[in-house]
């Protein structure tokens, strides 16, 4: 009867949507409602917000998150390694050391390039 | 398939398709990046469904989790004001628009075409990630152990730019 | 989708409530799951309830004060108090705010959280989905909640929601890869992925936990915490949130119900970070002491959710404790700690517990030749 599991992992993340929106919901009915304008203005300490919103950023953020998915997937690659890690042994050990290997190299010279400094 | 799995097949494969279709139509491009979120996790939940659980949550984890941050960091590091989509489809974009799309779509159809479609999904599923990790270590061998290359070069050249970008800076 | 699942969770809860078996079958499985599904919801709502209080009475001892004391005994109901007041609270979204992802971004952060209670196990049976890929799928789903994050700093239209935001991403970005690699060094020593496997792997007595296996695994527990610190975005990781330099960070705008769904979720997160250190580490759910792991029937499944509750617990407190010890660091310094240390340090831990495991398969010291039979 529970052979269908899509079905209710399905229902799991509706309820975890669920969950929030009756949060929602609540004080949408309790709660006072009094429109003011002076409410709604973006928080600024108390001034009227100077600047436009979306200023630029650095690069390096964009860096980080390069490295992040150059990394996140070599997690990926490396996780049915592990599962199956005992029936491989030695074999399978060394094919992962060049794997590893290349990409700790990466790592290096990420870091004497000095890339990751943030100054 | 009991009434459940067809319908929870159609909401995934709408979540799939609708959201890819929004994107065209939205006019705020960070909407636009969001729309694309739905879209792959639409994706992400048509390979759970048909017992790719590695292949799903591998989705879920480089697609959600690390492609969007990427766009959303790009939009951040590249633009100063909101871009709307309508600035950005000009008329000369045209041309090489609808051939690229004609391209991918024509290889898109030939590996539709070529291949051999089984239906899996009444049979009893078997967890894959184990089977993934033997094939890697020895059939697909050369190609993971390529991916590590491929993955250091494109390490190399994210770095190269983010530095160039910073010295015009 | 393939998963050992949890029939004798599911088959307990209808011996318990047998009008579930009244109901036409087409009902069945959504409501069994919808029961099983309150698992997390409880588990999320009482660690919200037990967690702010345990942190405004441990910040207040440690600083000589007494903390909230109005509301019951000791002010126990103080968070219960709060709740209620957040409830009559006006519904605010900004002016200037991007209204549709102003609205789903604490969904998003949500959900993020409250799919990882799901492959949590508080016992042999009690876990909502025993997924095949249970470990893997917590990798994943984890980096939903940023999603949520990233939409809410957008939306908002507000120059520190922004910036929180995007440092919070940067940095939560940033510490998965030290995770991931402390994650895949507990599979390599599990050689599974289910989660209930990784717990019964330890059985035994405690020196089969995993942070005995090898001479390194402590190196790689010590480097979790650190980054699941980080990924919590707790003090001294708190840069997203820097109060006197950010206003709140990415919550800004956020006030009343919603905010405190992105608080909820925080706190919620807390819990599983906790828990998945005594899971991957520390045994999960058994004691370390064998006779009392192997009793049965309700006392065991009390000692045993009672044990893992309890390690979970004292690793909140240890959070806690960190976080009203240590000043914040800077950003610089938290992007040299994850790339320059912990990913270096973790690739060596998991490469020497791969070399070690090759070695010696099996139970690591156990197998050493001490301790015999005291195994499984």
């Amino acid at each position: 009867m529970i052979s269908n599991a899509p079905v209710s992992l399905a229902i799991v993340v509706l309820l975890a949507v669920a969950v929030p929106a009756v949060f929602v919901l609540v004080p949408r009915l309790l709660g006072a409602r009094r429109a003011s304008s002076e409410r709604q203005t973006p928080y600024e300490c108390g001034l009227l917000p100077v600047q436009d919103t979306k200023s630029r950023f650095s690069v390096k953020f964009y860096l980080v998150a390069v490295l992040f998915i150059l990394f996140d997937l070599e997690v990926a690659f490396i996780f049915p390694w592990a599962v199956v890690y005992d029936e491989l042994a030695v074999r399978g050990f060394l094919e992962m050391l060049v794997f590893v290997g290349v990409l700790f190299l990466g790592l290096m010279y990420v870091i004497r390039k000095g890339a990751l400094d943030w100054d | 398939m009991s009434f459940y799995e067809g319908l929870l097949f159609y909401l995934l494969a709408a979540t799939a398709v609708l959201p890819g279709v929004m994107i065209l139509f939205s006019r705020d491009i960070v909407h636009a990046a969001f729309w694309l979120l739905a879209s792959l996790a639409g994706v992400a939940g048509l390979y759970l469904y048909l017992g790719a659980d590695f292949l799903g949550f591998t989705q879920v984890m480089i697609y959600i989790g690390g492609i969007m941050i990427l766009i959303i960091f790009g939009l951040m590091v590249t633009h100063k004001q909101k871009i709307s989509l309508s600035q950005l489809a000009q008329k000369r974009l045209l041309v090489p628009a609808v051939i690229t799309g004609g391209i991918i779509l024509t290889a898109l159809l030939y590996v539709i075409n070529k291949t051999t479609w089984k239906p899996t999904a009444s049979e009893e599923m078997e967890p894959t990630s184990a089977d993934i990790g033997y094939l890697l270590m020895s059939d697909y061998l050369l190609p993971f152990e390529i991916a590590s290359i491929v993955l250091l070069v494109g390490l190399v050249g994210g770095v190269y730019i983010a530095r160039r970008k910073e010295r015009e800076a | 989708m393939p998963e050992t699942t949890t029939g004798a969770l599911i088959y307990q809860i209808l011996e318990l409530l047998p009008f579930l078996k009244e109901l036409p079958e087409f009902l069945h499985i959504p409501m069994l799951m919808f029961v099983t599904g309150l698992i997390p919801v409880t588990v999320i709502s009482l660690v919200g309830l037990v967690g702010v209080y345990m942190e405004r009475k441990v910040s207040a001892f440690m600083q000589i004060r007494l903390g909230p004391m109005e509301y019951g005994p000791w002010g126990t109901l103080q968070t219960l108090a709060d709740g209620i007041k957040l409830m009559g609270k006006e519904d605010i979204i900004p002016r200037e705010a991007d209204k549709p992802l102003f609205i789903l971004a604490p969904i998003a952060a949500f959900v993020g959280v409250f799919l990882l209670f799901i492959a949590i196990p508080f016992d042999r049976d009690i876990i909502v989905v025993d997924l095949n890929v249970g470990i893997f799928y917590l990798a994943a789903v984890a980096s939903i909640e940023v999603v949520g994050i990233i939409m809410a700093g957008w939306a908002s239209n507000n120059k520190w929601s922004l910036l929180g935001a995007m440092r919070e991403a940067a940095q939560v970005v940033a510490y998965e890869i030290p995770v991931g690699i402390c994650l895949v060094t507990v599979v390599i020593v599990s050689g599974s992925f289910s989660m209930v496997d990784i717990v019964e792997e330890q059985k035994g007595l405690f020196l089969n936990w995993f942070i005995f296996r090898n001479p390194v695994m402590w190196v790689v527990f010590i480097a979790f915490i650190i980054a699941s610190l980080a990924e919590l975005k707790r003090a001294p990781f708190d840069l997203p949130e820097a109060e006197s330099e950010l206003v709140s960070g990415f919550h800004t705008e956020y006030s009343g119900m919603r905010f405190s769904i992105f608080f909820i979720a925080e706190y919620g997160a807390m819990f599983v970070a906790s828990a998945l250190i005594a899971i991957l580490f520390l045994g999960g759910y058994y004691t370390g002491i064998p006779f009392l792991d192997n009793i049965d029937g309700i006392l065991g499944i009390l000692i045993r959710v009672g044990a893992l509750f309890g390690k979970a617990f004292a690793f909140l407190f240890l959070q806690m404790w960190i976080r009203w010890t240590l000043p914040r660091i800077r950003l610089d310094q938290m992007f040299y700690l994850c790339y320059k240390v912990l990913v270096p340090f973790g690739f060596v831990a998991m490469i020497i517990t791969a070399f070690w495991q090759m070695v010696l398969p099996g139970d690591g010291f156990m197998s050493l030749g001490w301790a015999p039979g005291l195994g499984k």
